[in-house]
């Protein structure tokens, strides 16, 4: 495999003042590949993921991402503009609340059509269009095109956010916590749309999370982490079936099984 | 295409931390080859290793030490030190891997199940929904159960599918542990013709086959659990 | 520079030198960088903001003892507030003033831009109550700097699509945001939108300025203005059906104004002078059916 990554974190370190939230962190993610980051609470995931995905300055270390031109771009030696422009392009992030992700004042069209506005798109008729093809995709009525989201339940809120970062045809998403305060039968449903666009679409992923359960199910490759320390990674049910590391193994003996 | 699969050396100790550091060694310098047209049958009394042997042969178990060398399509890999993502490729379109449990989403209707393994080794949408269908009719499932998921199946209902999923795949290595322990008579018999026809068109098998006329019936070699801490 | 117009206390139009010159740096600033929000040290002038403080305060930074000042509001120079800024100049400064547009070099104006198209050498300046055109859909200030700065004007878009969603058009008729110089997004001030297309390559200058939100942004003579819109809904004006009763016009912008108390109503010019210049010049009104 001579293919390089889409994303390159080397020494990713992050402190807030006295508590050390992440330390030297290393993480690589291909095209294509969704990977897990799982922990408990204080692990420094949500951390991890902030830094990587352009939203939090680490304290130390290089995200390099490889964009669709071919040119690697050092998150953080990149300005403003080049980071912001990416997040809204090639990149996108899924908020673990969808209201975070979400322009709750806007139509459902709106917010899925706001990305490609942000880029130029200047015909009424094809950005409706294209939107509602995708809130189809995402399996909403597009009857509600109109609709404003607080009149959407959390599920559906989930799924806009999903749509409206998607249209951009990203190539790297994150997902923080993508199910986390969603009823068990919404998140089933949930996690089946992201496996299917993960697979369609050929997305990258990375997707912080504290649940096994979606781990296995969405992703390929798996990072455990504690204490701000990954302490074991690699194939999703390699490190599930046969953990090796004590702390992974407390983990996966944790889940009760149904 | 001559596929291979090749273990050399491989040692495997579990050691369990979080109940008191307890150490079980499993596998002990185990060598082992399967050539393409080869059915091997691992022989020997439970908890010997034999599952963990086929785990390990498709990366779901990490060996300490040894090779785990899979030839197919003109490519060799070492399954035990390739990347995540060379693994991943080699489940794909190289190596089925017919566990005793079918881990099943819920939600995911029985032909789904299979024509997602045909389309991850690269058919077309269309030809996978089709060889899925040719699959579930030769292992004997019911049409009107192919919209259905597979968890409210009965446990050989279950295990066809299961196999199903892994045969829609001309894999040229194939690892089975216990195919038919649910099977009745007839659908033995299907499984049997299923494997036998792997054999004949070059692939590699490696089973673990409980049912003494089945082994009979597929393997062109046995090798006992008990000889495998040995070069062989 | 003080006249000896004015009254004993007061500085020439009213604020001080050092201010003057605080603004004036804001103005050039401003026009250096057509359509930009400069943010400068308000002041507090004798009247509550919402009433036209910002607009006072550039036309006293720019005005001298030799100019003519007009001050309309909502096109009359005869409301309450325009006769109020008005005689505010005269005293504070000693300046002509006047009614005529074709005669003034300051317009100092509020929610229109005059008919009569102005001449090099005018200067135009704009009541500003808010100078920010993302404020709605996005509340935070320090994003919305980051928006200009970046380019990054989808969200201005988004607005004027759920127009289209919840209407079938964009129904936006006052304060219609427009793009300067190819950059920057400019809130017009809550001028009709009948009146955008006149500051496309306007020979005159024109200045805004919001007292409370202090900020100065400025439109450089013949500068390009372009109203946003969409290529399948571009941006058009809607003329009115009817005449101006007392000079009928019909491409003017009207008012419509109850004549009795049975809800009779005539629709006449809002910019009176206009109108009042179109009735000297013999227009007759036409005979009412």
């Amino acid at each position: 495999m001579t293919e390089a990554p889409l994303l390159r974190v080397r020494g990713l370190s992050h402190a807030y003042g006295s508590r050390i939230a992440c330390s030297a962190v290393d993480v690589e993610v291909w095209p294509g590949e969704v990977l897990a980051i799982v922990g408990e609470s204080g692990s420094g995931k949500s951390t991890l993921l902030n830094c990587i995905s352009g939203r939090m300055r680490p304290g130390a270390g290089e995200v390099v991402y490889r964009a669709k031109d071919g040119r690697e771009v050092d998150l953080w030696q990149a300005s403003d503009a080049q980071r912001r422009l990416l997040a809204r392009t090639e990149l996108g992030m899924v908020h673990q609340n969808p209201r975070d992700g979400l322009r709750l004042g806007v139509s459902a069209g709106g917010n899925v059509g706001e990305r490609l506005m942000a880029v130029g798109a200047r015909n009424y008729g094809a950005i409706r269009a294209t939107a509602a093809e995708w809130l189809a995709r995402v399996e909403i009525d597009v009857g509600r095109i109109d609709d404003l989201p607080r009149t959407f339940s959390g599920g559906m809120q989930q799924r806009l956010q999903i749509a409206r970062v998607l249209v951009s045809r990203p190539r790297l998403v994150f997902l923080d916590e993508p199910t986390g305060g969603l009823d068990v039968s919404v998140q089933a449903r949930l996690l089946d749309l992201l496996r299917s666009l993960s697979r369609d679409l050929g997305l990258a992923a990375i997707i912080v999370t504290h649940d096994l359960a979606v781990a296995r199910l969405l992703a390929h490759r798996i990072c455990v982490m504690r204490g701000g320390e990954v302490v074991e990674d690699g194939l999703t049910d390699r490190v599930l079936d046969d953990p090796r590391h004590p702390y992974t193994q407390l983990l996966v003996s944790s889940v009760l099984p149904p | 295409m001559t596929a291979s699969l090749r273990l050399v050396d491989v040692s495997k100790t579990f050691v369990l931390h979080n109940q008191d550091g307890a150490v079980l060694r499993v596998l002990d310098r185990l060598s082992l080859e399967v050539e393409g047209g080869e059915c091997v049958a691992l022989v020997g009394p439970s908890g010997a290793g034999k599952s963990t042997v086929l785990r390990i042969a498709c990366g779901n178990y990490a060996p300490d030490w040894g090779r785990v060398l899979v030839a197919a399509g003109g490519r060799a890999t070492d399954i035990a030190c390739a990347p995540p993502r060379a693994v991943l490729a080699l489940r794909r379109q190289a190596i089925g891997h017919v566990s005793q449990f079918l881990r099943v989403i819920p939600r995911v209707p029985a032909i789904e199940v299979v024509a997602e393994a045909a389309r991850l080794a690269g058919s077309s949408p269309d030809d996978a929904h089709a060889r899925a269908g040719e699959m579930l009719d030769i292992l004997r499932i019911p049409r009107r159960l192919w919209s259905l998921s597979p968890t409210t199946f009965s446990g050989g209902e279950q295990q066809r599918v299961n196999i199903a999923r892994t045969m829609v795949v001309p894999f040229p290595i194939l690892l089975l542990d216990e195919p038919t322990a649910s099977l009745d008579a007839e659908n033995r018999a299907v499984v049997v013709d299923l494997i036998r026809d792997a054999c004949r068109r070059g692939a590699a098998v490696l089973g673990i086959f409980h049912d003494a006329d089945v082994r009979a019936a597929v393997a062109t070699r046995e090798v006992a659990c008990a000889t495998l801490s040995r070069a062989a | 520079m003080t006249t000896a117009t004015a009254p004993a206390g007061y500085n020439f139009a009213y604020l001080d030198e050092g201010t003057k010159r605080m603004i004036r740096r804001a103005i050039l600033k401003a026009i250096a960088i057509p359509g930009y929000q400069v943010p400068f040290g308000s002041r507090e002038m004798p009247l509550a903001y919402g009433w036209g403080t910002g607009g006072m305060q550039v036309t006293a930074a720019v005005i001298g003892a030799s100019d003519r000042l007009k001050v309309i509001d909502q096109g009359a120079d005869d409301t309450t507030n325009a006769v109020s800024i008005r005689r505010f100049f005269a005293r504070t400064a000693g300046v002509a003033t006047t009614e005529r547009t074709a005669e003034a070099t300051i317009i100092q104006t509020r929610h229109r831009i005059p008919e009569r198209p102005l001449r090099e050498g005018q200067v135009l300046v704009y009541q500003v109550p808010m100078p920010e055109p993302l404020r709605f859909i996005e509340p935070r200030e320090s994003e919305t700097r980051k928006m200009h700065a970046l380019v990054e004007y989808g969200a201005m878009h988004v607005r004027l699509y759920e127009d289209i969603a919840a209407h079938g058009r964009i129904t936006t008729a006052y304060g219609y945001p427009v793009l300067v110089n190819g950059r920057y997004v400019m809130s017009p001030s809550p001028i009709p939108k009948f009146d955008n297309p006149k500051m496309d390559m306007m020979p005159a200058l024109q200045l805004f300025g919001a007292g409370r939100e202090k900020r100065i942004y400025a439109v450089p003579p013949y500068t390009p203005v372009r109203s946003l819109d969409f290529d399948d809904h571009p941006f058009a004006i809607e003329r009115s059906d009817q005449p101006c009763a007392l000079c009928g016009s019909t491409d003017t912008y009207l008012d419509e104004v109850v004549v009795d108390d049975q809800g009779g109503r005539v629709f006449v010019c809002s910019d009176s002078d206009h109108c009042g210049e179109r009735q000297e010049a013999g227009r007759a009104a036409p005979a009412r059916a």
